[in-house]
Formats: C-alpha cells, structure tokens, sequence
C-alpha cells in the first residue's frame, strides 16, 4: 500500500505540473509535448485504479491518435512554429479566481462526503472479458449510439475542412 | 489508498482545465484545456468503479474516450475551417454575432 501511495504522489505532481505547463506555457506545440504527459500519468493513474484496459486505451487514443490530430492541427493553423505573445486572453486573469473557486467548493465538498474513506484493497483487476460483456450486454445500445457519433463525427470533420 | 486522493486530483485537473478554457485565447489551446477536463472526469469514473466494484465506470470512462477523439476531429476540423477565412484562430476575433 505505501508502494503505491509513493506511486501516486509522484504521478500526480508530475501530472499537475504539466497541467500547469499546458495552460500557461506561450508555444502550442510545448503546450501539446506537456499535455502528453499528462495524459500518460492519467494512463498511469488508471492502472493503479486496476483499470489496464482503459489506460492501453488511453495510451492508444489520446497519445497515439489525439495528440497527432493537435499537432496536425498546430501545423495547419500557424505561419510560425516559435513563441507567440498572443496565446491569452486581455482578461486572462479573470480565469484565477474563478478556477481557484471551483477548486475549493470542490475540495471543500469532497472532503466533507468522502474523508478518510479507503479504497478497497483486496480487488483483482477488471478483465477486459468483464467491460465487453457490460458493452454489449446492458450498453450495446449506447455502444451503437456511440458508433453513429463516430461516423458523423468522421463525416462531418471531412465535410467541414475540405476545400471547394 | 483513500478515495479522496484520486477524487481531489480530479478536481485540480479540472480546475486547471477551467482556467485554461477561460483564458487561452488559442482555439487550439482550449481544445487542450477541454482534454485536460475530460481526462479529469475519466479519473473520477475509475475512482468510483473500484470504490464501488462495479464494471460500469470503466464502460462510461471508453465511451468518454470515444466522445472525446470524436470531439477534437470536429472541434479542430472547425478551426480549420476559421483559420482559413479569418487567417487567424484568436477566439476573441469571432464576433459577428455579437448583438
């Protein structure tokens, strides 16, 4: 259990320092180099949390596909790759008080409901034969929702970024 | 491990994530930020599955993911769209609408 209370620790300054990085560093692609990171240490996350198959998922989506959409999406939306003075907005600040707000009505609340509750630590990890039959059992038909929010959303990006 | 670490992690994540939409003025990084968000609430998805030893959060945290990749190629097929009348992707310039 310490072993993977130190684990955590150090996965979740490494994740808040990069989230930190993302939202305030003044170069996209370093925002988008930080942001992987983040994302691996959610990856990481998840495996503590004994969910393997939704953090080989996220590896695969978010690092792999997403992050190569936004890079593409940094490539074909700027002249210059360099450092750019204008990546906020006049009333950035106003962001501050309104986050640091959200964060302590948060912590305030979970603090409150939750305290010092343990999760349990005998559980196995969740199979992935476990999340496909819930998939295609109880939630094949948000499944198929989900696969037609797919194919229009396929549809409509090609529809929306092609030239004519 | 207690329940709150993973929650209170979430909850700064998101927090972040709120700031970054709120001021970034890049419609690419608010797409960032918006990832920042989603991942946060995946985060407390997992947390609650094992809490409650249940399946189903690790079923909603996938359909997320989907959503989410589903998300950026419209939102950046649409900034696409922006740069190429406007030459420029500032969100504070998209003010024709303005009453």
């Amino acid at each position: 259990m310490v072993a993977q209370n130190i684990a955590f620790g150090i996965i979740a300054a490494i994740m808040v320092v990069g989230a930190l990085r993302v939202v305030t560093v003044n170069n996209v692609v370093h925002a988008a180099l930080w942001l992987v990171l983040v994302l691996a240490g959610a990856a990481a996350q998840y495996v503590l949390l004994t969910a393997e198959f939704v953090a080989v998922t996220q590896v695969l989506v978010y690092i792999g596909a997403v992050m190569v959409l936004f890079l593409f999406g940094t490539m074909l939306t700027r002249a210059q790759l360099g450092k750019e003075k204008q990546l906020n907005n006049p009333t950035w600040y106003l962001g501050i008080p309104a986050s640091l707000l959200l964060l302590g009505v948060m912590i305030l609340a979970l603090t409150s409901s939750f305290g010092d509750e343990k999760l349990p630590t005998d559980s196995e990890l969740v199979s992935t034969q476990a999340i496909s039959d819930q998939i295609f059992g109880p939630y094949l038909l948000p499944f198929w929702a989900l696969s037609f929010v797919l194919l229009v959303a396929v549809i409509g990006a090609i529809v929306l970024a092609r030239k004519d | 491990m207690l329940v709150n670490q993973f929650l209170i992690l979430a909850a700064v994540l998101f927090c972040i994530g709120v700031y970054g939409v709120i001021a970034r003025r890049n419609a690419v990084m608010v797409l960032m930020s918006i990832e920042l968000i989603l991942n946060s609430v995946n985060i407390n998805f997992l947390a609650f599955a094992l809490r409650n030893g249940s399946v189903d959060g690790h079923v909603f945290a996938l359909y997320i993911i989907a959503v989410a990749a589903a998300e950026v190629g419209v939102g950046l097929a649409l900034v696409l769209l922006v740069y190429r009348n406007r030459k420029s992707i500032a969100l504070d310039e998209l003010s024709e609408m303005k009453g």
